[in-house]
């Protein structure tokens, strides 16, 4: 079978063959609904919001208005401690445009002290100024936040999360 | 899931719930997840069905630049029950969505399935620009004009080769904001004159801005079942008798400006599956795209239910009325019910399955048994999607 | 309309490319003309095309499928795309069967395309855009993170050693340098891939597949089809069991280390196969080899897992010991896989099951696994870790 096509050096791509340049202007301003809202607006009142389903038991964080267990409409909303355990972390040198950090960055999964059932969480940064040999799986940590008067009801409204001292 | 089935002759496929939120010209109250499940929980309570246990396969219809997600079938099954079951998109008309489910059930291997469509505009701060992303990156989107401007350029070629007047084409306008009073899924219910729409601004000569359906958000849920589950149910079932679906061409430089050839190409394949060989007679109700108030005429003649120049006359005489013997658009259409992109089709299909099953109240066309739906994608697309369906 | 057994006829394959100069379009044309003529068919003879494609970003065209149209040779025809994210190139073949198994078509066309390169300054910044637009995109995340989450989260849940993930981009690197489409095939050794550069810890340039510019078609058609075309049996592998399943888009409300999601989408397949025996020890035995998707080398193993074709945890020794090389017990990956041949998304995961295809039909040329295979499955991988596609072909005349 033949196997077709033509292969292009980068200086090709950029300066040799013709092109059409095209920057799209798209822009987008997503309803945050009924329960990311109030997720969202917890966070601007420095709290962290989960829900309840009452028909699995179980509290889950972010909020939501139905369970994706049972599909159950859930309705109640359950103030959650701002502290939680590394699910998963990393340490990342690398951007969104592949350019490359001399320091990383840490995301994390942090499962949310008071989720119930199994625990669940969001993802956030950790506080790069960890040593990085003491950041763990399992370990507990704590939402730093912005100044109350900084806050907009992001998920940036938290900073990053840090380690919590036994 | 079933065991494969050993060559056996395929079951009929119904149509036995429709759930709709919307449509209105923007809904900021909920997430567009949240809309979509207001529309689900109404499709599983009216087919009597636990969506976590029940259905076999899920089929969103949505595209990444209408969500302003890349990947966005990330985002589809939680509201739907569809975490952890057979999920999957297509990037189509909620009808080209049905097909699918249709074929799925067909193949012996699912008994129910889900289809969703929805329209977020109002999340989207520039619209036109992402239609504009649609065009061909390196032939055509250098023009600055909308994608309106493509419409009207076939608008031009339709009105000349057939002779068909701005007069008779802004009456489709007329009656199907007028038809949308009474549906309470619509989003531009009113009463308006010809001139009313002859008055509006030019948007792309000849197009004016009271022909073009105006966006509308919503969500629409179908959930399709085999002839065992309908048994099984307290439900009414709608029957899908014919599904097709085809495109013509991406290239605006080759296709059919005048005729709506993939309308064609699907009522070629749709009427042969559902033995329709006289649409005008067979079928009692249309549900026809008039995205540009237009296309209701050019895609009738294009189906073959009118020859072509030949709907305006039964347009002026009142049969396409709801009174008429040929009601087109007793739903008020795209036009009245508002632009839902990609759940256009399944509007069309709610619409239908309203008019049969008995619960379209001051809408009730009488009589209605068969009912034919047909959507089209929009500019730039020449796609198209076609179901018929019937009471029996 | 009859239940009928589906085939595969031929495919076609471009090369996998960093940049192509074809156009999108132009790709999927080539792909699709030679998937036709190694059918003996023309378009006139296709009564049906399906599209599979991923991000539209990455071509930079909103509704990217009716764009591709007339290039997937569709024009005029049902044309229809399916999308599952990274999971659409074994899906699109999906879609092929269930169009014909349906009665719905006869000769189904499926093209999988992706072009890469269109996108600046990288494919990286498109990637961006499949995180939560509510909380999760203002954080601005990028694609390798949430790789390096679920890596270490399966690395410390079963104590998986680096030395012997690595072994899997060794082997695919290496199986690469045997397939006409690739673009990285290389002769590594695991201390190569431990000491590349780091991305994101535990993930390093070496785990990660390239982005590229590529395409792939198949032929599918019923069985009355290929006997009315005269078709060879040896020239057919037939579609024998499909599944797919999608986790829910809460994936940090999940537990990475283990992808039900493919277990769920296996087990659909198996069944519909009418493979009752879901251990590792018998689906080994009734399977000749595997095609999982491997977009980072951990994902091969995760995924070998989840199809159940080795235990939780296990399936990382059994690469570093070579049991899945190419003339190892349970032949993994033979075509190079996304490491080596290069990962053009859809039509990336089109190239494993091009590659079942080939290699049950004896086809592979110098990639041909040194022993009769009869059975093969192929499986991708998408969304935020959530999608799992398989697909199982046998060979035209087993039984």
């Amino acid at each position: 079978m033949k196997v077709r096509g033509t292969k292009l050096s980068h200086d090709e791509y950029m300066n040799q063959v013709i092109s059409v340049d095209h920057h799209p202007e798209i822009e987008y301003a997503w309803a945050t609904g009924i329960a990311i809202s109030k997720f969202l607006e917890g966070l601007k009142q420095g709290k962290i919001y989960g829900a309840k389903c009452n028909d699995c038991n179980r509290i889950v964080c972010p909020p939501r208005i139905f369970c994706e267990e049972c599909f159950s409409p859930m309705v109640e909303y359950v103030e959650l401690p701002d502290t939680g355990v590394v699910n998963t972390f990393s340490l990342a040198y690398i951007r969104t445009d592949a350019s490359r950090r001399e320091k990383p960055e840490i995301p994390a999964v942090i499962d949310i002290d008071g989720t119930t059932l199994t625990p669940s969480g969001f993802l956030h940064l950790l506080d790069e100024n960890i040593p990085h040999d003491q950041i763990k799986v399992g370990m507990k940590v704590k939402a730093v936040w912005r100044p109350e008067a900084e806050r907009t009801g992001s998920i940036t409204d938290i900073m990053y999360f840090t380690k919590l001292e036994d | 899931m079933l065991e494969q089935p050993k060559g056996e002759t395929m079951k009929r496929v119904a149509i036995i719930g429709v759930g709709v939120e919307g449509f209105r010209p923007a809904i900021r109250d909920l997430s567009y997840k949240e809309m979509v499940y207001r529309a689900a929980v109404k499709a599983y309570t009216k087919a009597d069905i636990n969506p976590r246990e029940e259905v076999d396969t899920f089929i969103s219809c949505e595209e990444d630049f209408s969500m302003g997600t890349s990947i966005t079938d990330e985002y589809a099954p939680d509201q739907l029950g569809g975490a952890q079951r057979s999920v999957q998109t297509i990037t189509g008309d909620g009808i080209q969505g049905m097909a699918a489910a249709y074929m799925q059930i067909a193949t012996g291997m699912f008994d129910v399935a889900v289809v969703e469509a929805q329209s977020r505009i109002s999340d989207m701060l520039t619209p036109n620009q992402i239609q504009h992303f649609a065009l061909d990156p390196i032939f055509v989107r250098q023009f600055d004009s909308t994608h309106h401007s493509i419409a009207a350029l076939e608008k031009q070629a339709y009105q000349h080769a057939f002779g068909v007047s701005d007069e008779v084409i802004a009456e489709v306008a007329v009656k199907n904001y007028q038809n949308a009073i009474l549906n309470p899924i619509a989003a531009y219910g009113m009463k308006a004159t010809k001139e009313d729409i002859l008055d509006t601004e030019v948007v792309s000569s000849p197009l004016r801005e009271g022909e073009i359906a105006e966006h509308a958000d919503g969500a629409i849920v179908v959930v399709m079942a085999n002839e065992d589950v309908v048994k099984q149910k307290n439900v009414i079932p709608v029957w899908i008798k014919g599904i097709s679906y085809a495109t013509n061409t991406p290239n605006v430089e080759t296709r059919d400006w005048k005729t709506a050839k993939y309308a064609t190409l699907c009522a070629d394949r749709a009427f042969k599956m559902a033995e329709i060989t006289n649409p005008a007679s067979q079928i009692d109700i249309f549900e026809i795209d008039d995205t540009y108030a237009f296309k209701e005429l050019q895609h009738l003649e294009a189906l073959g239910v009118f020859k072509f120049g030949e709907a305006s006359k039964a347009l002026t005489d009142g049969r396409f009325n709801r009174s008429g013997d040929l009601p087109v658009n007793v739903s008020g259409g795209v036009l009245g019910v508002g632009n839902g992109h990609d759940a256009n089709g399944l509007q069309r299909i709610a619409e239908l399955v309203a008019q049969l099953t008995g619960e379209a109240g001051r809408r009730s066309v009488s009589g209605a048994k068969t009912g034919l739906a047909f959507s089209w994608r929009g500019v730039p697309t020449t796609a198209g999607a076609l179901a018929i369906l019937s009471a029996e | 309309m009859k239940k009928r057994k589906v085939g595969i006829v031929s495919v076609g394959l471009t090369k996998f490319m960093r940049r192509a100069k074809e156009t999108p379009k132009e790709l999927a044309y080539y792909a699709a003309k030679t998937a036709l003529d190694e059918a003996g068919i023309t378009r006139k003879d296709v009564d049906a095309a399906i599209i599979g494609s991923a991000p539209d970003a990455f071509d930079g065209v909103h509704q990217k499928h009716e764009y591709l149209t007339d290039g997937a040779g569709g024009v005029n025809l049902p044309t229809m795309r399916g999308y599952v994210g990274g999971g659409t190139g074994v899906f699109s073949p999906i879609q092929g069967w269930y169009s014909i198994a349906s009665g719905m078509h006869d000769v189904v066309l499926v093209t999988t395309e992706e072009k890469m390169s269109s996108v600046l300054p990288s494919a990286q910044a498109a990637f961006n855009t499949i995180f939560d637009n509510m909380i999760e995109r203002p954080l601005g995340p990028n694609l390798v993170w949430i790789f390096a989450l679920e890596m270490r989260r399966y690395m410390e849940t079963y104590g998986i050693p680096k030395e012997h993930i690595a072994a899997v981009s060794v082997k695919n690197k290496g199986n690469a340098l045997d397939h006409p489409s690739a673009m990285l095939g290389q002769k590594l050794t695991i201390e190569d891939v431990l000491n590349s550069e780091v991305l994101a810890e535990p993930v390093h340039l070496l785990d990660i597949s390239p982005v590229a510019d590529g395409a792939v078609s198949f032929v599918m058609m019923s069985e009355e089809k290929i006997k009315e075309f005269g078709i060879s049996l040896d020239d057919v592998a037939w579609v024998e069991g499909v599944g797919w399943n999608v986790d829910t888009t809460m994936w940090t409300n999940r537990d990475l280390c283990y992808p039900k999601y493919v277990e769920k989408a296996a087990k659909q397949a198996y069944t519909m196969a009418g493979q009752k025996d879901h251990s590792p020890e018998a689906l080994r035995k009734w399977l000749s080899f595997a095609e999982p998707y491997d977009p980072f080398n951990y994902k091969e193993l995760h995924h070998l897992e989840g199809l159940q074709l080795f235990e939780k945890g296990k399936a990382p020794l059994a690469a570093y010991e070579g049991v899945t090389a190419r003339d190892g017990d349970f032949p993994v990956t033979p075509s190079g896989g996304l490491l080596g041949v290069g990962n053009p998304i859809a039509a990336a995961a089109g190239m494993k099951v091009a590659e079942v295809y080939l290699q049950l039909t004896g086809k592979a040329e110098k990639r041909q696994i040194p022993k009769d295979v009869t059975r093969g499955l192929a499986q991708a991988w998408g969304d935020l870790m959530q999608v799992g596609t398989v697909i199982i072909l046998k060979g035209g005349r087993v039984n």
